[in-house]
């Protein structure tokens, strides 16, 4: 078995290294073309109906002036007659034409008639959803009611976190052109290598004869792993109109609408502790929608909650309330940011109960997680970061018209590297090829595997050719979970150690030891503690004659804790600085300080560049963000990027990140990082609210509306 | 967007002469920033678009003795560099700060904003802008975080311009020219609150285009905006108060309080407007104007939030009008 381990972290040369992304430059100047940006001779452009009644079933459509409309090529009914649809922006129909203004007219030019069906649109009041709310598990542990009983302190809360949208700057959609007998696909998805299956499968055609190429995506965020009903729609009419390419893209409105959601999360929550700080009972009811088929219960209490040494004393009672709203997809961290909300949420509120400075409480139950000195080590990084012995004041001491506050958001992920074979060619001009059927979602996927590969082969980042975003490469998983990073760099190794082997035994002769004597190392090959015996890297390949070395390397999630090539089990944790104006409920964001260990960093810039992403969303989540629902014609209002608020630069203060680099955490293997900065700030920023004026405000995003009026009750 | 012509004249008499005399005949067009999105949303569907930013005559800030004249055409952002704007209305400066993002600054022009439509959501998905639906108001019943604090209906929008309520306080005049002449008519008079769904919201007729502001001297008259934003980058202002104070040595000798985005047209709060006159404006004078500004609110299910962001920012706009 050939050596495929990590080199020690004092041996390493690339890998570890703060190496800007290779594609930066042609992000930045705006050469690297995204698939929105794929125009192609001949191509045809497609504009989906969608339906402007929440629930309704279709009567009858008539799609006969929209065909005779100018410039259309294509028209397809995608909801017939009798169709029961479940929320606004359902899709109806779809038009290909010349130019897309000629496909924009014609749709508005299909005649469909509904009939109208009540709907339910917004889950914020439980007792207004009548019959949609749903019972969806019951547990409990210990014995709640005693625990309770004998608490010193029990603090009752109501918590809410609501629908936000991915809102991915590129929207959703592709380009297809589909003659019948091959297919052509650019689609913006986070499964280059397995987005034809789900294509090929609704259109009962073979997937091996679909192409997917993909260079560059505009965010995704767990919201583009499937064709979905436009690509598959974009194909159909492709087919229609003779195999012309069709370009279907969604626009704003119908983005924030139908392509993607987290599901919200509220709930009334019962905590209990002793007089030290140690948490003793949970009790919750809670409530959740991610449309139609309802939601799911987050993991609370979150973190704390370690198998037999978790909170002991719990019940926990769900609902799953069902919305006529489009279904939620995956959202950075499924279901974490509102487990560690409401958790957290409801620690500090405890920890006010208790006059402890809520810092004492987390730190007095790490034992209740499954890291606890990782836990408690972070902690106090976070903590000293934040200078918050100096800083953080309790709530009731909170004065003045500008008021500052500190709070505290915890995270955990898993992390493990997906199913990825990697494919290294060394040709005999020296030249290397890597490919992967991968993606790179912004996330530095890239410059990750050319920095593996590079290591490993004793060359500059720069001599590593990376090719990604191709069906037509080794098979890789979808970037999802932060699995991409633990699976393609153990693939890259893996690959790239195997060519190199190949490399060694034709080299071998002419250096005159055992190829297992030799290694690569500075652009040569060298022997193995014999530097001066060396031949350079262009001159060994030349050695292989005619022939390209080629050779794979597969991470397979089963096996992989074995090689400890990537690992999982990530944890972090967030504090938040804001200054709140009491008068006006403006708050402002100081800092962010975010600690988190992601298990050994192969670029410690790209991994701290996202986690400032992350952060920058929790904000956003924290702040602005919320879909908004019109009650009385069950449509989203602020589908737009207008009302639907992002923070801008102004609006995202200092952000602190520490990564937990270690030879402690480096053992570990590689951890992906994507997801886990994600959860922890919206918590932290609500807490340091609350630390700030004094009081919860119950309902994220802390919108000056909800500040001010949660600053009225405590007055009233 | 719907197919149209479209012109590009060079003289505001050949641009008259290409409008018509009912809306959806023609659409002026000026930094575009509002209308195209108007048009892709087939909110606006006019026949002939007609660009009037290559008209010389509506171009240019100039000072005249009476004040300043600023030309319809002219961008946010030539005005927030304009010297004679930043010595003598700061109120105009601090309120052109808040529009929007470096984009929009650039391309939009004083004219468009003074003309732009409400942004009311359910305005800009096609309800109408009285959003009336089966005879109630969609804004009533609906999502009114955003709406009007002040207003007895029907319309529930509020008014979106920035330098409206500034320019009130100025005590300023627009233009207006049609084929057969121009008439100036005060700013205050310029915003209407519709009554009906065919009726609009500002004073402007179809056949007739905003030339020039006419903004009189503030020579001894503090003045000051103040804006409450939920965030800096790219947003609305949730509530502002502009304040024009023409001082007798260190009391008002006679105030103007013109409050933005809490009704369908800037909001004159006459009542502080007196009650300020003779007074010296100090934190508690300020706080007194603030609670007075409020008196009339009529907050619907979700705005009421807005009440205190009034008072608040009539407070803050007089304590910066008089800071030395
Ligand atoms: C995200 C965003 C945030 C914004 N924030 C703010 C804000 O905080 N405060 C604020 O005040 N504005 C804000 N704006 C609006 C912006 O200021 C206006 O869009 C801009 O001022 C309009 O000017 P324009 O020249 O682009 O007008 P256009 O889009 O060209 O025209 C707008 C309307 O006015 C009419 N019109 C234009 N000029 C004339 C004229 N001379 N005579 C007659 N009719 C005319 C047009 O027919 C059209 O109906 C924001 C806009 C956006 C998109």
């Amino acid at each position: 078995m050939p050596e495929y381990s990590w080199p020690p972290m004092d041996k390493r040369r690339v890998i570890g290294k703060r190496i800007s992304r290779l594609d930066g430059i042609a992000k930045a100047s705006g050469r690297a073309k995204y698939s929105s940006d794929t125009n192609l001779p001949n191509m045809l452009y497609g504009v989906l109906l969608t339906c402007p009644h929440a629930h309704a079933t279709v009567k009858s459509i008539d799609t006969s002036a929209a065909e005779k409309s100018p410039g259309v090529k294509a028209v397809r009914v995608i909801a017939p007659a009798g169709t029961e649809i479940q929320w606004a922006g359902w899709e109806v129909a779809a038009v290909a034409a010349e130019t897309e203004q000629q496909a924009r007219d014609a749709v508005r030019k299909i005649k469909v008639e509904y009939e109208v069906l009540p709907h339910v649109v917004r889950e914020e009041k439980l007792e207004e959803v009548g019959t949609r709310a749903k019972p969806s598990g019951e547990r409990e542990t210990g014995d709640p009611d005693a625990a309770f009983k004998e608490a010193d302190a029990v603090s009752e809360g109501h918590y809410g976190i609501p629908v936000l949208a991915h809102c991915c700057l590129e929207p959703h959609g592709q380009v297809i052109a589909w003659d019948g007998k091959k297919l052509q696909y650019w689609p913006s998805t986070q499964n280059v290598s397995g987005i034809a299956a789900d294509l090929g499968r609704a259109l009962e055609f073979p997937a091996a004869q679909i192409t997917v190429e993909m260079d560059h995506i505009g965010g995704g965020f767990g919201s583009k792993f499937n064709a979905d009903r436009w690509g598959v729609e974009c194909a159909h009419l492709s087919r229609a109109a003779g195999g012309r390419p069709v370009k279907l893209y969604l626009d704003r409105a119908t983005e924030v609408t139908i392509a993607g959601v987290r599901p919200s999360a509220f709930a009334k929550i019962k905590i209990a502790g002793k007089k030290d700080g140690t948490i003793t009972a949970w009790e919750s009811e809670s409530w959740a929608s991610g449309g139609i088929a309802g939601g799911g219960l987050p993991p609370i209490p979150y973190v704390f909650a370690a198998p037999r040494t978790g909170i002991p004393n719990q019940r926990l009672k769900h609902m799953a309330v069902s919305l006529n709203t489009a279904p939620q997809r995956a959202w950075r961290a499924p279901n974490n940011q509102q487990a560690c909300f409401l958790t957290c949420a409801a620690i500090e509120d405890l920890a006010d109960k208790l006059n402890m400075d809520p810092l004492d409480v987390y730190l007095k139950n790490v034992d209740k997680t499954a890291r606890p000195e990782t836990y408690a080590s972070q902690l106090k990084k976070a903590a000293e970061l934040a200078e918050w012995k100096k800083l953080w004041r309790p709530r009731k001491e909170a004065k003045g018209t500008l008021r500052r506050g500190l709070g505290i958001g915890i995270n955990t992920w898993g992390g493990a590297g997906h199913q990825s074979t990697c494919l290294t060619k060394i040709h005999p001009d020296g030249t290397v090829e890597v490919e992967l059927g991968s993606q790179d979602l912004g996330s530095g996927t890239r410059t990750v595997i050319a920095q593996v590969a590079a290591e490993t082969l004793g060359l500059p980042v720069d001599a590593i050719k990376v090719k990604i975003g191709r069906n037509s490469y080794p098979n890789s998983g979808a970037s999802g979970g932060s699995t991409t990073v633990g699976g393609v760099s153990s693939s890259t190794r893996k690959a790239a150690v195997n060519a190199l082997e190949k490399l060694f035994a034709v080299v071998a002769p002419a250096l005159g030891v055992p190829a297992e004597q030799l290694e690569a190392a500075d652009g040569r090959i060298q022997v193995k503690g014999n530097p001066a015996k060396a031949m350079p890297w262009k001159a060994a390949c030349q050695k292989l004659g005619v022939n390209s070395i080629s050779a794979d390397g597969e991470n397979i999630p089963k096996v992989a804790p074995k090689e400890g090539l990537n690992s999982q089990g990530a944890s972090g944790v967030q504090i938040a600085d804001v200054t709140v104006d009491v008068e006006t409920g403006v708050v402002k964001m100081n800092r962010l300080i975010a600690v988190q260990d992601c298990g050994l960093i192969i670029n410690p810039k790209l991994a701290e560049s996202q986690i400032y992403g992350a952060c920058i969303m929790s904000i956003c989540g924290a702040l602005m963000e919320e879909r908004i629902m019109d009650p009385t014609t069950g449509r989203v209002l602020n589908a737009d990027m207008e009302f639907y608020k992002l923070a801008g630069i102004k609006d995202i203060g200092e952000i602190i990140v520490h990564l937990d680099i270690s030879p402690e955490h480096d053992q570990k293997g590689v951890i992906g990082l994507g997801e886990p900065p994600a959860v922890g700030g919206i918590a932290a920023i609500a807490n340091a609210v609350a630390n700030a004026i004094g009081v919860r405000v119950p309902m994220v995003p802390l919108t000056p509306n909800r500040v001010l009026s949660a600053l009225q009750r405590r007055m009233a | 967007m719907q197919a149209f012509e479209y012109a590009s004249p060079k003289t505001l008499k050949e641009a008259v002469a290409l409008l018509g005399t009912r809306w959806g005949e023609a659409d002026v067009l000026a930094g575009g920033t509002d209308l195209i999105s108007l048009m892709k949303d087939y909110l606006h569907t006019p026949k002939r678009v007609v660009n009037v930013k290559g008209i010389k005559e509506l171009a240019g800030i100039s000072k005249t003795g009476a004040g300043l004249r600023i030309g319809a055409i002219v961008t946010v952002d030539e005005l927030l560099n304009n010297s004679a704007v930043r010595a003598e209305y700061p109120s105009l400066i601090q309120a052109a700060r808040g529009i929007a993002s470096p984009q929009i600054r650039n391309m939009g022009t004083i004219g468009g904003d003074l003309c732009q439509r409400p942004r009311c959501w359910y305005f800009r998905t096609g309800n109408g802008l009285l959003a009336m639906k089966d005879g109630k108001s969609l804004v009533v019943s609906g999502d009114n975080r955003y709406h009007a604090i002040f207003s007895s209906g029907p319309a529930y929008f509020v008014s979106a311009s920035s330098f409206g309520p500034p320019l009130i306080a100025l005590g300023a005049k627009v233009k207006l020219t049609s084929a057969t002449g121009s008439r100036e008519v005060e700013v205050a008079k310029f915003f209407v609150t519709p009554q009906n769904e065919s009726s609009r919201e500002i004073a402007l007729l179809p056949n007739e285009i905003l030339t020039e502001i006419l903004v009189p001297s503030a020579q001894g008259v503090k003045n000051a905006t103040y804006e409450v934003r939920h965030k800096d980058a790219l947003d609305w202002p949730l509530v502002t108060a502009s304040v024009a104070l023409k001082m007798k040595g260190n009391t008002v000798e006679s105030a103007k309080v013109v409050l933005g985005h809490v009704a369908p047209t800037p909001y004159v709060a006459a009542a502080v407007e007196r009650a300020l006159a003779g007074k010296t404006i100090n934190e508690s004078a300020a706080e007194a104007a603030g609670e007075a500004a409020v008196e009339n609110a009529k907050p619907l299910s979700e705005n009421g939030y807005k009440v205190q962001l009034v008072k608040v920012a009539v407070k803050r706009a007089l304590l910066e009008a008089v800071k030395a």
